[in-house]
């Protein structure tokens, strides 16, 4: 009688098909003001003069803030040195225009209508100089990238080239991304009369580390953090573009401390592309030497991606390359070059996603030199234990996910010839990838609560970014009390529960469930001690580690489950309303000494202590294979994806329902990237000329076909007591690959360049 | 007939009177014409279901029924409907007592973050009532005015499809 690994209906479900669920945006509050932002309408350069005067006396105007009136705000510290942010320059501080979107001022007005005409009225002048734009100009190595240097060297990688009797040495180029969550950000931020600040806020940043970002941002003391209270109960979407600490957070907070009213602050569609981070355009040569059998000697992975004055987030593209297959010889290096743009964040598989494009394209473009099969070719480069840090992996059935998708996909179908397959006027094509990604465990306390009638609610303050977190963590409490899933209520998204990292690089399910998981057991351990102590218990006496869940709520004797005793009888005898217990996974020592849920700052040493080379002796990845079917249309040049198979190794399935679902998310990701998505920049003004959902393109349900996902479902018996690894972003990697692979083989163009089009296969 | 209501100060037009009856109730409200039937709804009648995503009828999570046909709320103004019967999630089902398609979309796990869920199913709906159900890919094709970034339309797909054959 296990829930977890069944199928179980979300349990928000219902609130979100009828309207109910109430995002940030849709809460009521008395009083509310509504702010907008303005932002620079140049990339570079000064303002030279602002006129407010207007906006300010138009009707409803309450506010206008500008570089001459903000108050002042401190340089934030940068997520990867420990602090919550990627933009670390906060807004409105001087007359400096870095990027075109920058905020120039902010307006608060009674009604949002108000607000956005008052912004309008604004006159900013401009002294105007030429942006940095694109990957051009010098290129220089971040200090670190995920944590790591920038430059990652086993063997000796130029020599074995030098000896390969094959090479292939090819350029790759992926656009920059934007996130595009359907939700816009939110904020709504409300000071009460003694000081305390709550913020409602869209947030997949993770409430706590929120909470140290505006307590850093607004100069309370850290041991005053307490009095802000973060709260986010449903996102809209994220996908890592609404993690971390970014100036439109702390604005509506600083308005609001002015105004002593509440202040929301709503994104328009345009304002995302400028407000919260992308993913920065690549640019990534790769260069494999190979022997005649198709054995890797050497492969050099040099990926250059956007440096900024705002901060710095280098796209890990060549990490995926230093572990993926069995090769000596190998090189990854990552250069930034500086523009005038924002900072790029997380997006969706960051690394992997655009990395794998590129090896995995060069992969197939080898077994072309080669003729040889692109599976075949991968299987005689499998790394058996991690190549990178040459230690033992905690569990990988990508052997078997090949083998398992090929059979599904009827891969020995292919004609390996290019342009060979047609289904009438449509030329067909196969194309395949390897998948992998470093999904993280981060540092969660969780406390679960036995209540008297016998129902359980678990506390954490994580964030269900529409993984199904609420659904999926009650199964594994139930399953560890022996109740029902029903009886058990998760709640999340809110610094009075215990704290939890931002839920990001699908850590989730890994992280929060072990958490929940000792949390649960510790509770049914502390009424098992209750039981045995009292006489009237058919426990009594008995040992009570040893005493065993049933389930219905029921504890029995290890030697006798006739014997038992049930949560409502033991709490009902006891006079006790509830008892409960709190735990924490994947935690440092040092943070089990801090019991009010505030993390310790800073943050940076439980990133290095999460990072994938988990405990030192293993090597933990999410693997997969993805088999993808085209057709192109060979006048017309149009691409449609006509078939995928996926097949993962996650580990455990918690809930096959939910992870099949995030699972097809991540290959039309892939779909996405290799056929759509592109924010584009125009070359001289330095200014995005699509920041819409007309100009980028998101697929829709007429781009979205038949998918097949299989998952292994092996428990890894290793990475933590529940076995399950991560989800969420290994079903991106290798799709945009596979899929321009099949493109390749069904009309024998290479396109080399995200995303794929008419225009490349016609031109 | 729309009163108009003088402005104050002469730069924001004036307030308007307007009737609509949502989810079968009348209400009036005194909204400026720039309002929209998005944020009339949502900002002054507290029916929150339709969501605001893109603001510019693209993604479509503000869809709702207007006289039965799913239109993009966001891209009309509330003055423009008067009179007219709006339909929101909310008009369609509760919690407590679903409309078939709600019901559809949890069982079919047609959502993730659940921010396009509303537009998804009133699109739904309205689809089924079209005769635009008839198959997947028809069902794909007429739902394409609906953006799910989660993308989970096949649970979607899946979901109109029962919901459809149920029906009928």
């Amino acid at each position: 009688m296990t829930s977890v690994g069944t199928p179980v209906p979300r349990v928000d479900g219902l609130l979100k098909a009828t309207g109910t669920a109430r995002y940030t945006a849709d809460i009521p509050f008395e009083d509310l003001t509504h702010a907008v932002l303005l932002q620079a309408t140049i990339a570079r350069g000064r303002i030279a003069s602002i006129d407010a005067s207007a906006a300010e006396a138009a009707p409803g105007v309450l506010l206008v803030l500008t570089h001459l009136n903000a108050p002042r705000l401190p340089r934030m510290r940068a997520f990867a040195k420990g602090g919550s942010a990627q933009q670390t320059v906060p807004a409105l501080q001087d007359d400096r225009v870095r990027f075109a979107g920058e905020t120039v001022a902010f307006v608060v007005a009674e009604s949002q209508e108000q607000a956005r005409y008052a912004a309008m009225l604004i006159s900013v002048e401009y002294d105007e100089e030429p942006p940095a734009v694109g990957l051009h100009g010098d290129a220089y190595p971040p200090a670190k990238v995920n944590g790591q240097p920038p430059d990652y060297r086993r063997g000796d990688a130029e020599r074995a080239l030098a000896d390969a009797a094959v090479t292939v040495e090819r350029t790759y180029r992926t656009p920059v991304h934007h996130h595009n969550p359907i939700e816009p950000p939110v904020t709504i931020a409300s000071w009460d009369d003694d000081g305390g600040l709550t913020v409602h806020e869209a947030a997949q940043g993770g409430v706590h580390m929120m909470r140290l970002g505006f307590a850093e941002a607004l100069g309370i003391p850290r041991r005053k953090a307490g009095s802000i209270r973060v709260v986010s109960k449903f996102l809209g979407g994220g996908f890592g573009g609404k993690g971390f600490m970014w100036p439109r957070n702390i604005l509506p907070a600083v308005a609001a401390r002015l105004l002593g009213r509440p202040v929301k602050l709503e994104l328009t569609r345009a304002q995302m592309y400028t407000s919260g981070g992308y993913r920065s355009e690549t640019v990534q040569r790769l260069r494999l030497g190979a022997d005649r059998d198709g054995r890797l000697g050497s492969i050099v992975h040099e990926s250059t991606s956007t440096g900024s004055d705002m901060g710095e987030f280098p796209e890990p593209c060549a990490q995926i390359t230093q572990m993926l297959y069995a090769c000596p010889n190998v090189t990854g290096t990552h250069r930034l070059v500086r523009q005038n743009v924002g900072v790029p964040t997380f997006t969706r598989a960051p690394g992997e996603g655009p990395g794998s494009f590129a090896l995995e394209s060069a992969l197939d473009e080898l077994a072309g030199e080669l003729s040889l099969d692109p599976l075949e070719l991968r299987l005689r480069n499998y790394a058996e234990t991690d190549p990178e840090h040459d230690r033992p992996w905690s569990s990988k059935g990508l052997r078997e996910c090949y083998s398992e998708g090929a059979e599904r996909f009827g891969w020995s179908a292919r004609n390996p010839e290019p342009g060979s397959m047609r289904d009438g006027r449509w030329l067909v094509g196969y194309g395949m990838a390897t998948a992998a990604y470093s999904s993280h465990t981060w540092p969660t306390f969780a406390r679960v609560r036995i209540r008297a009638d016998g129902t359980a609610v678990v506390r954490c303050a994580t964030t269900d970014i529409g993984t199904g977190t609420y659904t999926v963590m009650a199964q594994v409490a139930a399953d560890a009390l022996g109740v029902r899933p029903g009886d058990v209520t998760f709640e999340a998204g809110d610094t009075r529960y215990p704290f939890a990292f931002p839920p990001v690089s699908s850590s989730g399910a890994r992280s929060i469930g072990p958490a929940v998981r000792a949390a649960a057991l510790a509770v049914r351990t502390r009424v098992a001690r209750l039981a045995v102590k009292d006489r009237e218990s058919p426990l009594f006496g008995a040992d009570a580690a040893t005493v065993r869940a049933i389930g219905g709520g029921r504890l029995a004797r290890a030697d006798d489950p006739e014997r038992y005793d049930t949560f409502v009888d033991v709490l009902e005898r006891a006079g006790l309303g509830h008892v409960e217990e709190r735990k924490g996974y994947g935690v440092m020592p040092f943070l089990h000494s801090t019991a009010s849920g505030i993390a310790p700052w800073p943050v940076g040493p439980l990133l290095r202590v999460a990072t994938r080379p988990f405990a030192g002796r293993y090597s933990t990845y999410d693997f997969g294979a993805q088999f993808v079917e085209v057709r192109v249309d060979p006048d017309l040049g149009v691409v449609r994806v006509s078939r995928v198979v996926g097949v993962y190794d996650i580990g455990r399935v918690l809930n096959p329902r939910t992870a099949r679902n995030q699972a097809v998310g991540g290959i039309t990701w892939g779909i996405g990237m290799a056929l759509m998505e592109r924010t584009t920049t125009h070359p001289r003004l330095g200014k995005y000329t699509s920041p819409n959902l007309s100009g980028y393109l998101l697929p829709t349900n007429a781009d979205v076909p038949d998918i097949d996902v299989h998952f292994l479902d092996r428990p890894d018996p290793l990475v933590n007591p529940l076995g399950v690894k991560g989800v969420g972003e290994l079903p991106v990697v290798g799709v945009a690959a596979a899929i321009a692979n099949a493109v390749h083989h069904a009309t024998g163009k290479r396109v080399r360049s995200l995303p794929i089009g008419p225009a490349e296969l016609l031109g | 007939m729309i009163e108009v209501v003088p402005s104050e100060g002469g730069v924001v037009p004036a307030a308007v009177e307007v009737g609509l009856v949502v989810n079968g109730e009348a209400r009036r409200l005194v909204v400026e014409p720039r309002v929209t039937l998005l944020d009339a709804l949502r900002e002054r009648l507290g029916l929150t279901g339709a969501k605001k995503g893109c603001d510019h009828g693209e993604c479509g999570a503000c869809t709702v029924l207007v006289d039965d046909r799913r239109i993009y709320s966001c891209t009309t103004l509330a003055v423009m409907q008067e009179g007219r019967r709006v339909t929101t999630v909310e008009g369609l089902g509760t919690p407590e007592s679903p409309h078939p398609v709600q019901a559809a979309f949890v069982e079919h796990d047609g959502m993730q973050c659940g921010m396009c869920t509303p537009g998804q199913v009133v699109s739904a709906v309205a689809l089924i009532a079209e005769g635009h159900a008839g198959s997947e890919d028809e069902i794909r094709e007429w739902m394409s005015g609906n953006l799910c970034r989660c993308a989970a339309y096949p649970g979607i797909v899946a979901a109109v499809r029962a919901a459809a054959g149920g029906a009928s």
